[in-house]
């Protein structure tokens, strides 16, 4: 099962190679990784996907916390969440094929971000399953490169139940 | 006041860490450390290999509780050193080892002795730091015995680019410790408590597995008064090796692959094991899932993350062994166990620990049990790795913590003889011998050189059987006896090897010899010296439960 961890470090030199290093000592496989600054100037947030049981998850957390420069674990599974990824997709296009493709940007409200005689730069954002239903109706274009980041979260203000 | 770095840690360490002898080598990036030692109090023992720096300071860690230092230069200087911080990392051993690092302008450059020393040490210390700042010097070097000391212990690595060891500083040291992400928890949660002393009122065949953390956190006197109270055997791993004396009645041995027979069959059949400062190591269990298969586990460990990492606790307690048992004691209620304990004995008649004694060739157990007679239990035994440390452990029952030092983690050959340098530092007043194989003390033989120049009168028994006899053993039980690479046919003649760097040594080949040999050895008092003590090849370490095995494959003798 997937779980989304969000890890509030201190931001100091070596903390990525901290966390690289733990997961991949301990053998638990990092799926998606986002990392930057938070609204702590000292405080940065990793957002990491991981692939595991509970059990593996307990530990993962546990070990974790045993970085001394690790100060915050958070699992946000099944917690509802507003979650993102961002994606820069660049598509093969040409005038038969343009209107179609915008047709599409515009149902995933997507948006175009640099036009070529041969391609399109299309952003997007959303959650993973999004970008990935966007990226298959692309696809019998011809994707020619796509970029896309970790996935970030952030928990709902309100608890609906 | 200014002064440099350099200076000021030393300072620091003296006069607010306590710190008396620390252990190193010098070399180009530690120039300027060396330089402001020349002027200090503070006095350094100059080994002859890093790795023996840093195995003196875990050992003098281990046999005296103080937070052992250790110093080598950069590049080779610290990937020497790391060895012994792996040893001291998987034994939960507080140590701080400084290493000097090429110049700030220099890093990254591929530098002369330069290497990653940060990067390298990251998975086998608690933490570890490199100092670029030199304003920042003495907060990290305070934050890096407090993290070694606290918690569960363990090494921190200090890395110091050799300008910074030179740059002026005024000496003023942060007040107090301030980690955002570091805040062991000592207390015991009092609801487990609670619920771990209604399992022991239930349980009918309980018993007490008493591990390294037992000594890291001095909780021996409370452990015993535990025990006693609730009438429950205990048992130790290897590293709880101490933590009751082992002529205690309610003790009752180490269990694990090569634990006394009674000691695996009682915690196998066990209902419940309060587990105290233990990792459930696989050498402790075995195949994991089948052991001890009736038992509830009650677990007691200072680290969160061993709970539930190798066995599931019915009542996980994270807390100080010595706090936890403290209330455990209060709440508990008598207990007699006496079906249980008859059970115990019987096994404990039946399935002793026994080797076949002969009258012409020397056997290594009847070496260890005479060595244990000769110094009536009081020695503070170090052991290397490999068929001589089981037997030491086997062998030498062990009466405070504190008085046997193994590397039990990591294993690591060659970890025994400078341990013991570090052992005798810390204790000039006691015995300290190394229980060696003729594979182990090869590997830090170099030492004899430290200690000699110390006048340090360690004594090192080698049981001389001409084979890596472990392995050996291995290779005779599970790969029908192709013995490769495990015989060492040519070995150095060890008397004189000893008499070369100024120690003494002697040759034992009749058994005739031995009591009076030991006694020689043990009457020496101003240099190391070594027995070589010939015995036979094909002795094996009994009982033995094969790797991932359960307790049923369990090989008596």
């Amino acid at each position: 099962m997937q779980h989304t961890l969000s890890l509030i470090v201190e931001n100091k030199p070596g903390v990525l190679a901290r966390i690289a290093g733990l997961f991949s000592r301990r053998g638990y496989n990092i799926e998606s990784l986002a990392v930057n600054t938070t609204e702590v100037p000292h405080l940065s947030r990793i957002t990491l996907v991981v692939k595991g049981d509970e059990k593996v998850l307990e530990q993962i957390t546990k070990q974790a916390y045993k970085l001394i420069e690790v100060v915050k674990v958070n699992d946000f599974t099944g917690v509802p969440v507003v979650e993102r990824e961002l994606a820069l997709i660049r598509v093969k296009s040409d005038a038969t094929t343009r209107r179609a493709i915008i047709d599409l940007v515009e149902i995933f409200r997507a948006n175009i971000v640099d036009v070529s005689d041969k391609d399109l730069i299309i952003e997007i954002t959303g959650d993973s399953e999004k970008i990935d239903a966007f990226k298959k109706n692309l696809e019998p274009y011809g994707i020619k490169e796509m970029v896309r980041t970790g996935k970030i979260v952030m928990e709902r203000g309100l608890k609906l139940y | 006041m200014l002064m440099t770095v350099a200076e000021a840690i030393i300072k620091y360490m003296q006069e607010e860490e306590g710190i008396e002898v620390i252990f190193g080598y010098p070399g180009g990036a530690v120039i300027g450390f060396y330089d402001a030692l020349h002027n200090s109090t503070l006095k350094h023992v100059l080994v002859r290999h890093e790795q023996g720096a840093a195995h003196a300071a875990d050992g003098y860690a281990r046999s005296t509780g103080k937070v052992g230092v250790c110093i080598a230069t950069s590049g080779p200087g610290a990937t020497n050193l790391t060895t012994g911080i792996a040893t001291a990392y998987m034994d939960s051993i507080p140590i701080v080892a400084i290493t000097g690092q090429v110049k700030t302008s220099a890093i990254g450059k591929d530098s002369f002795q330069e290497v990653d020393t940060r990067g390298i040490t990251m998975p086998i210390t608690k933490h570890n730091y490199l100092i670029t700042n030199p304003h920042e010097a003495l907060r990290i070097i305070k934050e890096a015995f407090y993290i070694a000391k606290t918690g569960r212990k363990g090494p921190v690595l200090v890395d110091i680019p050799s300008d910074v060891f030179l740059s002026k500083i005024e000496y003023s040291v942060p007040s107090k410790v301030d980690l955002l992400g570091y805040k062991p928890n000592y207390d015991p949660h009092p609801l487990q408590i609670k619920r771990a002393a209604q399992l022991i009122k239930e349980a009918e065949r309980p018993i007490i597995l008493a591990g390294g953390g037992v000594i890291a956190s001095e909780a021996s006197q409370e452990l015993i008064k535990f025990a006693e109270k609730i009438n429950a055997p205990v048992v130790t791993t290897l590293m709880g090796k101490g933590s009751i004396p082992e002529t205690h009645e309610l003790s009752c041995g180490f269990i694990g692959m090569h634990g006394a027979a009674y000691a695996n069959y009682a915690i196998n059949d066990s209902d419940l094991i309060i587990a105290i400062g233990v990792r459930f190591s696989d050498r402790s269990t075995g195949k994991v899932e089948t052991f001890a298969p009736n038992a509830k586990i009650i677990h007691i460990d200072i680290d969160p993350a061993e709970i539930g990492k190798n066995v599931n606790p019915y009542v996980p307690i994270v807390a100080d062994a010595k706090r936890a048992l403290e209330r455990l004691v209060e709440v508990v209620e008598p207990k007699i166990n006496a079906m249980w304990w008859e059970k115990i004995k019987e096994w404990k008649t039946k399935y002793p620990l026994r080797y076949r004694m002969s009258n012409d060739i020397i056997k290594p157990q009847y070496v260890i049990e005479r060595i244990y007679e000769l110094t009536k239990g009081e020695a503070i035994v170090v052991t290397e790795v490999g068929q001589n440390q089981m037997w030491a452990a086997q062998y030498y029952k062990v009466k405070r913590p504190r008085q046997f030092i193994t590397s039990g983690g990591l294993g690591t050959m060659g970890f025994g003889f400078p341990a013991a340098i570090g052992a005798q530092i810390g204790n000039r007043d006691k015995i300290v011998i190394d229980i060696a194989g003729d594979g182990s003390i090869q590997m830090n033989i170099q030492e004899l050189a430290t200690a000699a120049s110390e006048r340090l009168p360690v004594k090192i028994f080698i049981l001389n059987n001409s084979c890596l006899g472990m392995v050996r053993q291995w290779q005779e039980l599970f790969y029908e006896k192709r013995y490769s690479c495990t015989l060492l046919d040519v070995a150095p003649n060890f008397e004189k090897l000893a008499e070369a760097y100024g120690a003494y040594g002697r040759r034992v080949e009749k058994i005739e010899e031995l009591d009076e040999t030991i006694e020689w050895a043990l009457n020496i008092n101003d240099s190391p010296v070594i027995v070589d003590i010939q015995v036979n090849r094909e002795e094996n370490v009994f009982p033995m439960i094969p790797a991932g095995g359960s307790i049923d494959k369990m090989l008596i003798d």
